[in-house]
């Protein structure tokens, strides 16, 4: 797994979890384990799948340093809808998009509210980081109204008039 | 006409840069064809039978003399001579080299026009009325709306990767000309108590499951329209089925979970959205109001002497006024309808020089505007009377003059197994042979209003789910054999075609057709009783009874 963000690569500092859990630390747990999870005094993340009802994590928002959305594939853009209604439900952690999503979507992804794509080895080994950065450059602007990190060309007509 | 402004002008350009990259980087090995397929849709870019298919978006099928010209100019240079319209309202070339893709992108930029979302599982291209601007009843021109559509669903980052492609239209009148309920939703322009609004309708569509869409909410306040649009959305996008392409469009969902679960869905996410930060600004709406201003059109005569004359003088001219004139809002004027179905042609098919002369006529007697209908023709939305011999003139002799709106051989057909990598059976040489059957004007005249719309596979691009008379090509065991539906309906009254019964060969179809119409002609009540009006009155049984009886 390769992990970026719009600086570049990044080192994961979420080792993930799915049986014991660690004494101290961090730990990025299944959506089963979060419960179990939480008695402990763990810094965590949470790793969902795509099917999830967003609503079912805003109670855990005070405690969650992180969550990760799976994208199961490029082409399932579920998730595109959970990070925006994540970040529109309050949520203020890091918030990951893992899978094997293509460079193209990294400004919409970014735009829905994600900071960091953990991609497959053989995806990221096709599509090198700079073609991630690339990205950023391209569209640099876009129409929709109350997106992350990014004004409105509907807005933009009107400043400075 | 809308123009574009600094802001959307430098869009389009980083969005064909964009593409240029795309191409780059699958040329490179950095995309599998997987993961270049949907980016290449999304710019317009389909894989055919023989070769690419480039579609060009017509925004809500509104374009001037200079984009149709820059079309023509298309067509010659990296096309074939010819580009097809489609039932969106878009335009298609047929043989574009990919190579060449990124250029005739750039000269697309060149005159403001593009090909983003014309495919594709993202929000395709909004289409609206033909006779916007124009109809007399309309409560206000509904291409403000469809623009403003057209804005927020390019590139929208939360819904350019859906379970499957998406289509929105607008409507600004009662009478529908958009097949509004065949939409996955359809936006429609109401006043209530001298508010302006949406009555916005979902789950319609056609396909292997054709339905027709319910009401939504029966009134939307105008400054709401793109957050509810955003809940209508989000829900679709989070709760669609994904597991089945043929199950993923809104219509299943909406069918599977009942209109009424769905509503609440919706309006659950919609009261939870910061509906001001999604909003359009007011001034925004208002800018792109006054690109529509109606144009300024002085008052003339209704009744024109000269035209008169002329219509006597010369039967044909009478019949192509009587066949392909609209009424306009503005007294002494019409809009025009320029067929593109000449008997003996491909539906919806247009040369080079056929839309420069378009174009031209446009420029001279139409204030420079045509729309592209979706029963695949062209509109002059704005002719004054006085003109329409001379625009007459200038569409005869180039297979423009065809007085056939709306008649037997005005008829809607898909690209079919000439062309399209999906069909199971020809489209275009079925409705060229039943068009050649039907060729004598005073016939066509004499039955009257009558929608025929040919498929070539399931999947319905023909529309023959909601043709008065529709046909479905399908392959038995290696041989085309072609479904016949009756009563289907794309306006106010949607209804879907019923199936007469067993299909029938390439050869019998224009035999069927016309036993079917001369059912019609013998029972029906009067001259002025439609096909469809006496469809629905007599039902299936007349038309079954001629159909089969003899077997």
């Amino acid at each position: 797994m390769r992990l970026l963000d719009r600086t570049g690569e990044i080192d994961d500092l979420w080792p993930a979890v799915t049986d014991e859990l660690p004494l101290a630390g961090r730990a990025l747990v299944p959506f089963a384990m979060l419960d179990e999870a939480l008695k402990s005094g763990l810094e965590l993340g949470v790793d969902v799948p795509n099917t999830i009802d967003p609503a079912k994590l805003t109670r855990y928002f005070g405690r969650l340093a992180m969550i990760s959305v799976d994208f199961p594939g490029f082409a399932d853009g579920r998730g595109f809808s959970i990070g925006r209604k994540l970040r529109a439900e309050g949520f203020l952690g890091r918030l990951r998009a893992s899978g094997p999503v293509i460079s193209d979507q990294f400004t919409y992804l970014l735009q829905c509210g994600f900071d960091e794509v953990a991609l497959p080895d053989d995806v990221a080994a096709r599509q090198p980081i700079e073609d991630w950065i690339a990205q950023l450059g391209l569209i640099t602007s876009g129409y929709q109204r109350g997106i992350d990190g990014r004004g409105s060309i509907l807005d933009q007509r009107w400043s400075g008039r | 006409m809308y123009r574009y402004d600094e802001f959307d002008h430098k869009f389009v350009a980083e969005r064909a840069a964009e593409f240029r990259d795309q191409v780059r980087r699958r040329l490179a090995g950095h995309l599998t064809e997987a993961e270049f397929k949907p980016l290449r849709l999304m710019n317009g870019l389909y894989l055919q039978l023989h070769a690419y298919m480039l579609r060009v978006a017509i925004p809500y099928g509104t374009l001037g003399s200079r984009q149709m010209r820059q079309l023509a100019m298309i067509a010659e240079k990296w096309d074939r001579g010819y580009g097809h319209f489609t039932t969106r309202q878009n335009i298609q070339f047929n043989w574009p080299k990919l190579k060449d893709v990124p250029d005739i992108i750039d000269a697309l930029a060149e005159v403001e026009m593009h090909a983003i979302q014309t495919s594709g599982n993202c929000i395709r291209n909004t289409t609206s009325d033909p006779f916007s601007a124009v109809a007399p009843e309309e409560v206000e021109d509904p291409r403000i709306t469809a623009e403003l559509i057209r804005q927020w669903s390019s590139l929208h980052p939360e819904f350019t990767f859906l379970g499957r492609k998406f289509k929105i239209a607008v409507t600004g009148s009662e009478e529908d000309r958009t097949a509004l309920k065949l939409h996955d939703i359809g936006v429609q322009v109401v006043k209530r108590d001298g508010e302006v609004g949406y009555r916005v309708m979902v789950g319609g569509g056609m396909g292997r499951t054709p339905m027709i869409a319910k009401e939504l909410r029966d009134f939307v306040p105008r400054q709401e329209l793109l957050p509810y649009l955003e809940a209508a959305l989000r829900v679709y996008n989070l709760h669609g089925r994904r597991d089945n392409k043929y199950k993923a469009r809104i219509k299943i969902l909406v069918h599977e979970l009942g209109i009424d679960a769905y509503r609440e869905q919706v309006e659950a996410e919609f009261a939870s959205m910061d509906r001001e930060a999604i909003a359009a600004p007011a001034e925004e709406v208002e800018r792109i109001r006054a690109y529509f201003q109606p144009p300024k059109l002085s008052e003339r005569a209704s009744e024109s002497p000269l035209i008169e004359r002329m219509k006597s003088a010369d039967p044909s001219f009478a019949k192509w006024i009587e066949r392909n004139t609209f009424p306009h809002k503005i007294p002494g004027y019409v809009a025009a309808t320029v067929s593109l179905k000449p008997i003996g042609g491909a539906p919806g098919d247009a040369t080079a020089e056929q839309m420069r002369v378009i174009a031209d006529l446009a420029e001279i007697y139409s204030r420079d505007e045509m729309r592209v209908t979706h029963e695949q023709n062209i509109v002059l939305p704005h002719v004054a009377i006085d003109d329409l011999y001379r625009l007459y003139k200038g569409l005869s002799g180039i297979g423009l003059d065809a007085p056939n709106k709306g008649l037997v051989t005005d008829i809607i057909a898909c690209p079919g197994l000439d062309y399209c990598a999906l069909a199971t059976a020809r489209s275009i040489p079925v409705a060229q042979r039943i068009a050649e059957r039907f060729a004598d004007n005073d016939r066509q005249a004499a039955i009257g209003p009558l929608q025929i719309k040919i498929s070539g596979c399931i999947n319905a691009c023909g529309h023959h789910h909601v043709g008065h008379i529709g046909i479905l090509g399908l392959d038995k065991a290696g041989v085309e054999s072609y479904q016949i539906t009756l009563g289907g309906d794309a306006t106010e009254t949607a209804a879907l075609g019923e199936r007469t019964g067993p299909g029938f060969s390439y050869d019998e179809v224009p035999e069927v057709i016309e036993t079917i119409i001369d059912t019609y002609l013998d029972l029906r009540e009067h001259p002025r009783e439609t096909f469809l009006q006496a469809y629905r009155r007599t039902g299936m049984a007349p038309f079954k009874e001629a159909l089969y009886a003899a077997a």
